[in-house]
């Protein structure tokens, strides 16, 4: 058994290497589910006891041959543009679990006054387990664009007391355990706390930040992992814990980066308004489906920057059709993918690869910035912040100092676009008033199809 | 066979600290691409939360009916977040392998 664990162990750090590497990623993934398969047989064999009947047993292959099932069945159903969504309720599935083995483990096996490191890692875990619970389902509602209670200056305050409550406690059990009420009381106490306090502090989160919010709530979910694995003893929870942890972390900090926010500012809600070019107005070129399609006809090198809008409208597989039809006249065609293009780390990326777009084809923002000349045409499709020359002109713009894709430094630049609304930033596009840059309004899926029929007709 | 490995406080900072340091090593330079499919991976493996409830589920006499409720919603819904999980980035990960395959056809 004690191999077992040791494979288990190695498969994870391995499995999660291998998914750092495009071509070994599915072995990788497979790696690590079967390590996480090995463990779990590990720890069902070795907490075989003397009380453990029939019943525990067929309890335990009933409740995971159900889990398999439902997990399948979750992860068959949902549309890509569902990712973060998915990972989000999973997410909080994992959080809810935590905060239920920790209660039934600190009612039912009382800890006493001399044990304070067991019970304030169980209730650590109780309360990271319930922030990552409420705050996961409140970023699956604010994803699923459900209408939720709006944020307020008080929701903030009552956050900020809920904390302050249950830092007080926490120390309070430390300095004099039992003091205050016996220790499955507290941890009642303090989990429910931890309930209310995950929802309050994502309440204010805006829509616009959620790939930060994820990647911190798995973050979260890691480090109840590693306090877990320090309760159980159990090592492969430890390291699984901090590996998640590390990967959930390093997650957040690059997300925040590409958005031009600290941490900090996401957390706390903070949405930055200001607008320095408010109310101007701005000189914009239309232009037709019939146009885009002879100017695309005649480029030579197309590059298309797409971003969240195109999956809203469901737009990637027309636009990989569009893509083959320009290949075939000779074109070239590159998709410039923004790290924060989507709802979630990498996203597009994905939602390209369902649409059957390659791999080679799509560039990140760094490899391309500095030759975005060499494009004949740029189509930037349901992007709008990303291309702001805001970021890198108008210092006093919210959005200065952002990484963005040039797209206006391509020979001409044609963005798809529903309306005249600003992005999630709110800021003014400066890059509708450069000369070589033109609107095509509409949906961006029946654009696109018109923009087929044209080329068609070419 | 008597399970013996169990780890002491010292121990269990020992490995906190190097899987921390080997954490960060080994997801330093994950592509973009790879981002998405990490994070979820990441997620299914965060469910191994579970490991404490199914201790539980095995170890309390069959007679506490509570107990064992609750422990086996606590298996069930961890255990949901691993399956789902990697269910979730197979299939991901499949459709990146699917488009390179196209490419060596080509």
């Amino acid at each position: 058994m004690e191999f077992l664990y040791l494979i288990a162990t190695i498969g994870l750090v391995l499995g999660l290497k291998y998914m750092g590497d495009p071509a070994k990623a599915v072995l990788g993934n497979l790696v690590a589910a079967i390590s996480v398969a090995l463990a779990l047989i590990g720890v069902a064999v070795n907490s075989y006891g003397p009380e453990t009947g029939v019943l525990n047993i067929v309890l335990v292959i009933a409740v995971l041959t159900a889990a398999i099932i439902i997990g399948r069945l979750m992860a068959m159903r949902v549309p890509m543009t569902g990712m973060p969504q998915l990972v989000s309720l999973l997410n909080g599935f994992g959080g809810l679990a935590a905060v239920v083995i920790s209660l039934l483990e600190g009612i039912a096996h009382p800890i006493g006054d001399d044990m304070r490191t067991a019970g304030g890692l169980l209730i650590l875990s109780a309360v990271f387990g319930g922030v990552a619970f409420t705050g996961s389902l409140v970023a699956h509602s604010k994803l699923e664009g459900k209408k939720l209670p709006r944020a307020r200056l008080r929701h903030k305050i009552a956050a900020r007391l809920v904390l302050a409550t249950m830092v007080v406690l926490f120390v309070a059990y430390l300095v004099w355990p039992s003091a205050l009420m016996p220790f499955g009381t507290l941890l009642v106490v303090m989990a429910v706390l931890s309930l209310v306090y995950g929802a309050l502090f994502t309440l204010p989160i805006g829509g616009a930040d959620m790939p930060v919010l994820l990647c911190f709530l798995v973050a979260l979910h890691g480090v109840v992992a590693i306090l877990a694995g320090l309760f159980f003893q159990d090592p492969v929870m430890l390291i699984g814990g901090v590996l998640v942890g590390a990967i959930g972390s390093l997650l957040t900090v690059a997300m925040s980066k590409a958005m031009n926010r600290t941490l900090r500012s996401v957390l706390a809600g903070v949405i930055k308004r200001d607008n320095s070019a408010g109310g101007r107005e701005q000189d914009i070129r239309p232009i037709s489906a019939a146009e885009t399609a002879s100017l695309l006809a005649f480029s030579r090198q197309v590059a298309i920057i797409p971003g969240y809008g195109m999956a809203v409208s469901q737009a990637q597989g027309v636009c990989q059709e569009m893509q083959v039809m320009l290949e075939r006249m000779g074109a070239t065609v590159h998709y410039i993918i923004h790290p924060v293009a989507g709802r979630m780390p990498g996203h597009m990326n994905v939602l390209l690869a369902e649409a059957n777009v390659d791999y080679d084809q799509i560039l990140a923002m760094e490899d391309v910035n500095d030759v975005m000349d060499r494009y004949d045409a740029v189509l930037v499709i349901g992007a709008n912040d990303v291309v702001n020359p805001a970021a890198e002109t108008d210092a006093s713009s919210s959005i200065f100092g952002m990484p963005i894709i040039r797209a206006y430094a391509a020979k001409q630049v044609i963005v798809l676009k529903r309306g005249m609304a600003t992005g999630y930033s709110g800021e003014m596009n400066l890059l509708f008033d450069r000369a070589n840059c033109r609107l095509l309004f509409g949906d961006a899926r029946s654009s696109l199809r018109a923009i087929i029929d044209e080329l068609k007709r070419i | 066979m008597e399970f013996t490995y169990h780890i002491t406080g010292i121990d269990g900072l020992f490995i906190l600290a190097m899987s921390l340091l080997l954490g960060f090593e080994v997801i330093k330079n994950v592509p973009a691409v790879l981002h998405t499919p990490l994070m979820s991976g990441a997620n299914a493996i965060s469910g191994i939360i579970l490991f404490g409830g199914l201790i539980q589920l095995m170890r309390t006499p069959p007679d506490h009916y509570w107990v064992l409720l609750f422990s086996s919603i606590a298996v069930l819904l961890g255990a949901i977040n691993i399956a789902g999980g990697f269910f979730v980035t197979h299939r991901m990960l499949s459709m990146f392998q699917v488009n390179k395959k196209k490419d060596v056809k080509k």
